[in-house]
């Protein structure tokens, strides 16, 4: 009996050259449905580039926050930073992003389901952007107890959750055996020094197995193309080292502390 | 009971994601002239918490699925009970504590990362600046008060934990983008080389009220006004202190928004009959970090 294998990915960004690479590595490894949490625009170049991408890949794709804006023609993001700065740059993005992308992705955008529950195995698995009771909610690892997911599964009614948003990857087993994946971004590197990408891998069985992928791609060209589209100069250092230097002030404690600035 | 007035507004209750602990009552060892439930030495209106009453409070809010706890007072360092209760707090989720900074001494810093290091969860300090300098902190907070919480953070930073300083919107220029980078290196010139910022409104309550000036018969909900529950801290956080379990932080001196004394008994709707309301409702107000 073959095993059920699916690849969850978060945040495309834009970085087009992670999401072929990011595609291409997920079926190497086996997985027949490759799943998009959202936010397909923002700090990377060429945001038309990905749409055929998700196509060719045959990527399933739910709206991120982007995607409610962008189909909507808002002029903001609604990213849910609270600091001045982070909101400045935000602002950046999402405007190079909207003025970029093609009307008809607008329109597609808007047809895109919220959230997609399936069964995954004997499993129920629901994914979402933010959680699955807000498109911009932060689920961090430190500031996500277990009860309190525990109450987002309840409400949910689901034993499997997957979310992005944050850009952070983890992976919490509650006590019950339910599980909560943070499936963190492809668009940029996890605040770790690493300039690699980072998306989740679900093997169902009798344990569900949640692995991490870890994939290298040509950061430096996309480092130039941004610099040869303007984009700021705080997004492609991030790129390039894989240390965040902007949205630091929505990192709780223990999430700061784990990056450079 | 607070029963829903007809001439203001509702808020939902929405789920218990924020618990906050008025765990030093309003017991401070200071007495600034802008604190909006009036703490000092001797404001004994609400006591300091206890463990037992802390860990039952816990034990409701872990069946609840509570995402974060708070702590604030009055000054929070002052109740001794205060690392056993951020013990047992950080083994059920992550944990805020909102202080003056003046008992932030070497050996307290010590153990507050003892503790952020036996803990899976987030373990924050919040220290409050009232101005740029001793000038326009100690006016409002007594003397020395400035140096001494430059002080704590100092020690904190040391010790390996980054607080979080609140500046009220009281420091001249601070709000705009060009004032907080200014304040932001402010804060690089202590020590504190990843400064992290906050900045927050005023309420016009106790202290305050005499200080700058109370609220306008106009700064009143009505029943016309369309609020948005998701603003509003009231529909997804309570307030435990040693008289009961209170709608917010920011009412703890109006009978009409203590609750119940349990959690359980807490979580129901609430008419924004307060003019406090009126500031969160136009500035989208929350305590959260
Ligand atoms: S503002 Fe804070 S430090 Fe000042 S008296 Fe009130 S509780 Fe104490
Ligand atoms: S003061 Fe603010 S948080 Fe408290 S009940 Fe009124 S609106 Fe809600």
């Amino acid at each position: 009996m073959t095993s059920d294998r699916i690849a969850v990915f978060g945040g495309v960004y834009s970085n087009y050259l992670a999401l072929d690479a990011v595609c291409r590595d997920a079926r190497r490894r086996g997985a027949h449905t490759l799943y998009c949490l959202g936010d397909l625009g923002s700090f990377g170049p060429h945001p038309e580039r990905v749409f055929p991408l998700l196509d060719s890949h045959r990527v399933v794709t739910i709206q991120g926050n982007y995607e409610v804006s962008l189909a909507a023609r808002r002029d903001d993001c609604q990213c849910g930073y609270t600091d001045p700065r982070d909101n400045r740059f935000a602002r950046l993005a999402y405007e190079y992003t909207a003025e970029k992308t093609p009307e008809a992705a607008k329109d597609w955008m808007g047809s895109l389901p919220a959230a997609l529950r399936k069964d995954f195995g004997h499993r129920s698995l629901l994914m979402a952007h933010g959680s699955p009771r807000k498109v911009n909610e932060f689920l961090w690892r430190s500031t996500s107890p277990a009860p309190f997911l525990r109450r987002l599964l309840d409400e949910a009614r689901t034993e499997v959750l997957l979310v992005t948003h944050t850009g952070l990857p983890w992976h919490r087993r509650l006590p019950d055996g339910r599980h909560v994946v943070n499936v963190g971004v492809i668009g940029r590197p996890a605040n770790n020094g690493r300039t690699e990408v980072v998306y989740a891998l679900l093997t169902e069985g009798e344990e569900l197995d949640v692995e991490w992928s870890w994939v290298a791609y040509d950061h430096r060209r996309l480092a130039r193309e941004m610099e040869e589209e303007r984009i700021p100069k705080e997004f492609v250092e991030t790129i390039l080292t894989g240390w965040w230097t902007t949205c630091l002030e929505i990192l709780p404690a223990k999430e700061r502390a784990e990056g450079r600035f | 009971m607070s029963c829903p007035d007809p001439g203001f507004p509702q808020v939902p209750f929405l789920g218990l994601d924020t618990l906050w602990f008025q765990v030093a009552g309003t017991v401070c060892n200071l007495r600034c002239t802008h604190c909006f439930i009036s703490c000092a030495p001797d404001n004994h209106s609400h006591g300091m918490l206890d463990l037992p009453t802390v860990l039952r409070a816990l034990d409701e809010a872990v069946e609840l699925g509570v995402q974060e706890y708070y702590f604030t007072g009055g000054e929070p360092f002052m109740n001794r009970e205060l690392f056993a209760i951020l013990e047992a707090t950080l083994r059920a989720g992550p944990a805020t504590v909102l202080t003056n900074g003046l008992l932030l001494d070497p050996r307290r810093c010590a153990r507050l990362k003892r503790l952020d290091e036996g803990s899976e969860y987030s373990l924050d300090l919040r220290i409050s600046l009232d101005g740029w300098g001793p000038e326009d902190h100690d006016r409002i907070r007594g003397p020395r008060a400035f140096d001494r919480a430059v002080a704590g953070m100092r020690n904190l930073w040391n010790a390996g934990l980054n607080p979080v300083v609140t500046v009220t919107e009281l420091a001249e220029g601070v709000a705009g983008a060009e004032g907080r980078e200014r304040f932001l290196d402010r804060l690089r010139s202590f020590g504190l080389t990843r400064p992290r910022l906050k900045i927050l409104s005023l309420f016009r309550l106790g202290a305050e009220q005499r200080r700058g000036r109370g609220y306008l018969p106009s700064e009143r909900l009505t029943s016309g006004d369309v609020i948005d529950p998701e603003r509003l801290q009231c529909s997804s956080g309570r307030m435990v202190t040693s008289r009961g379990v209170y709608v917010c932080p920011i009412l703890i001196d109006f009978e009409g928004a203590r609750l119940g004394s349990t959690l359980r008994d807490s979580l129901r709707p609430f008419s924004l009959a307060y003019p406090a309301c009126h500031t969160c409702h136009v500035q989208g107000v929350t305590c959260r970090t």
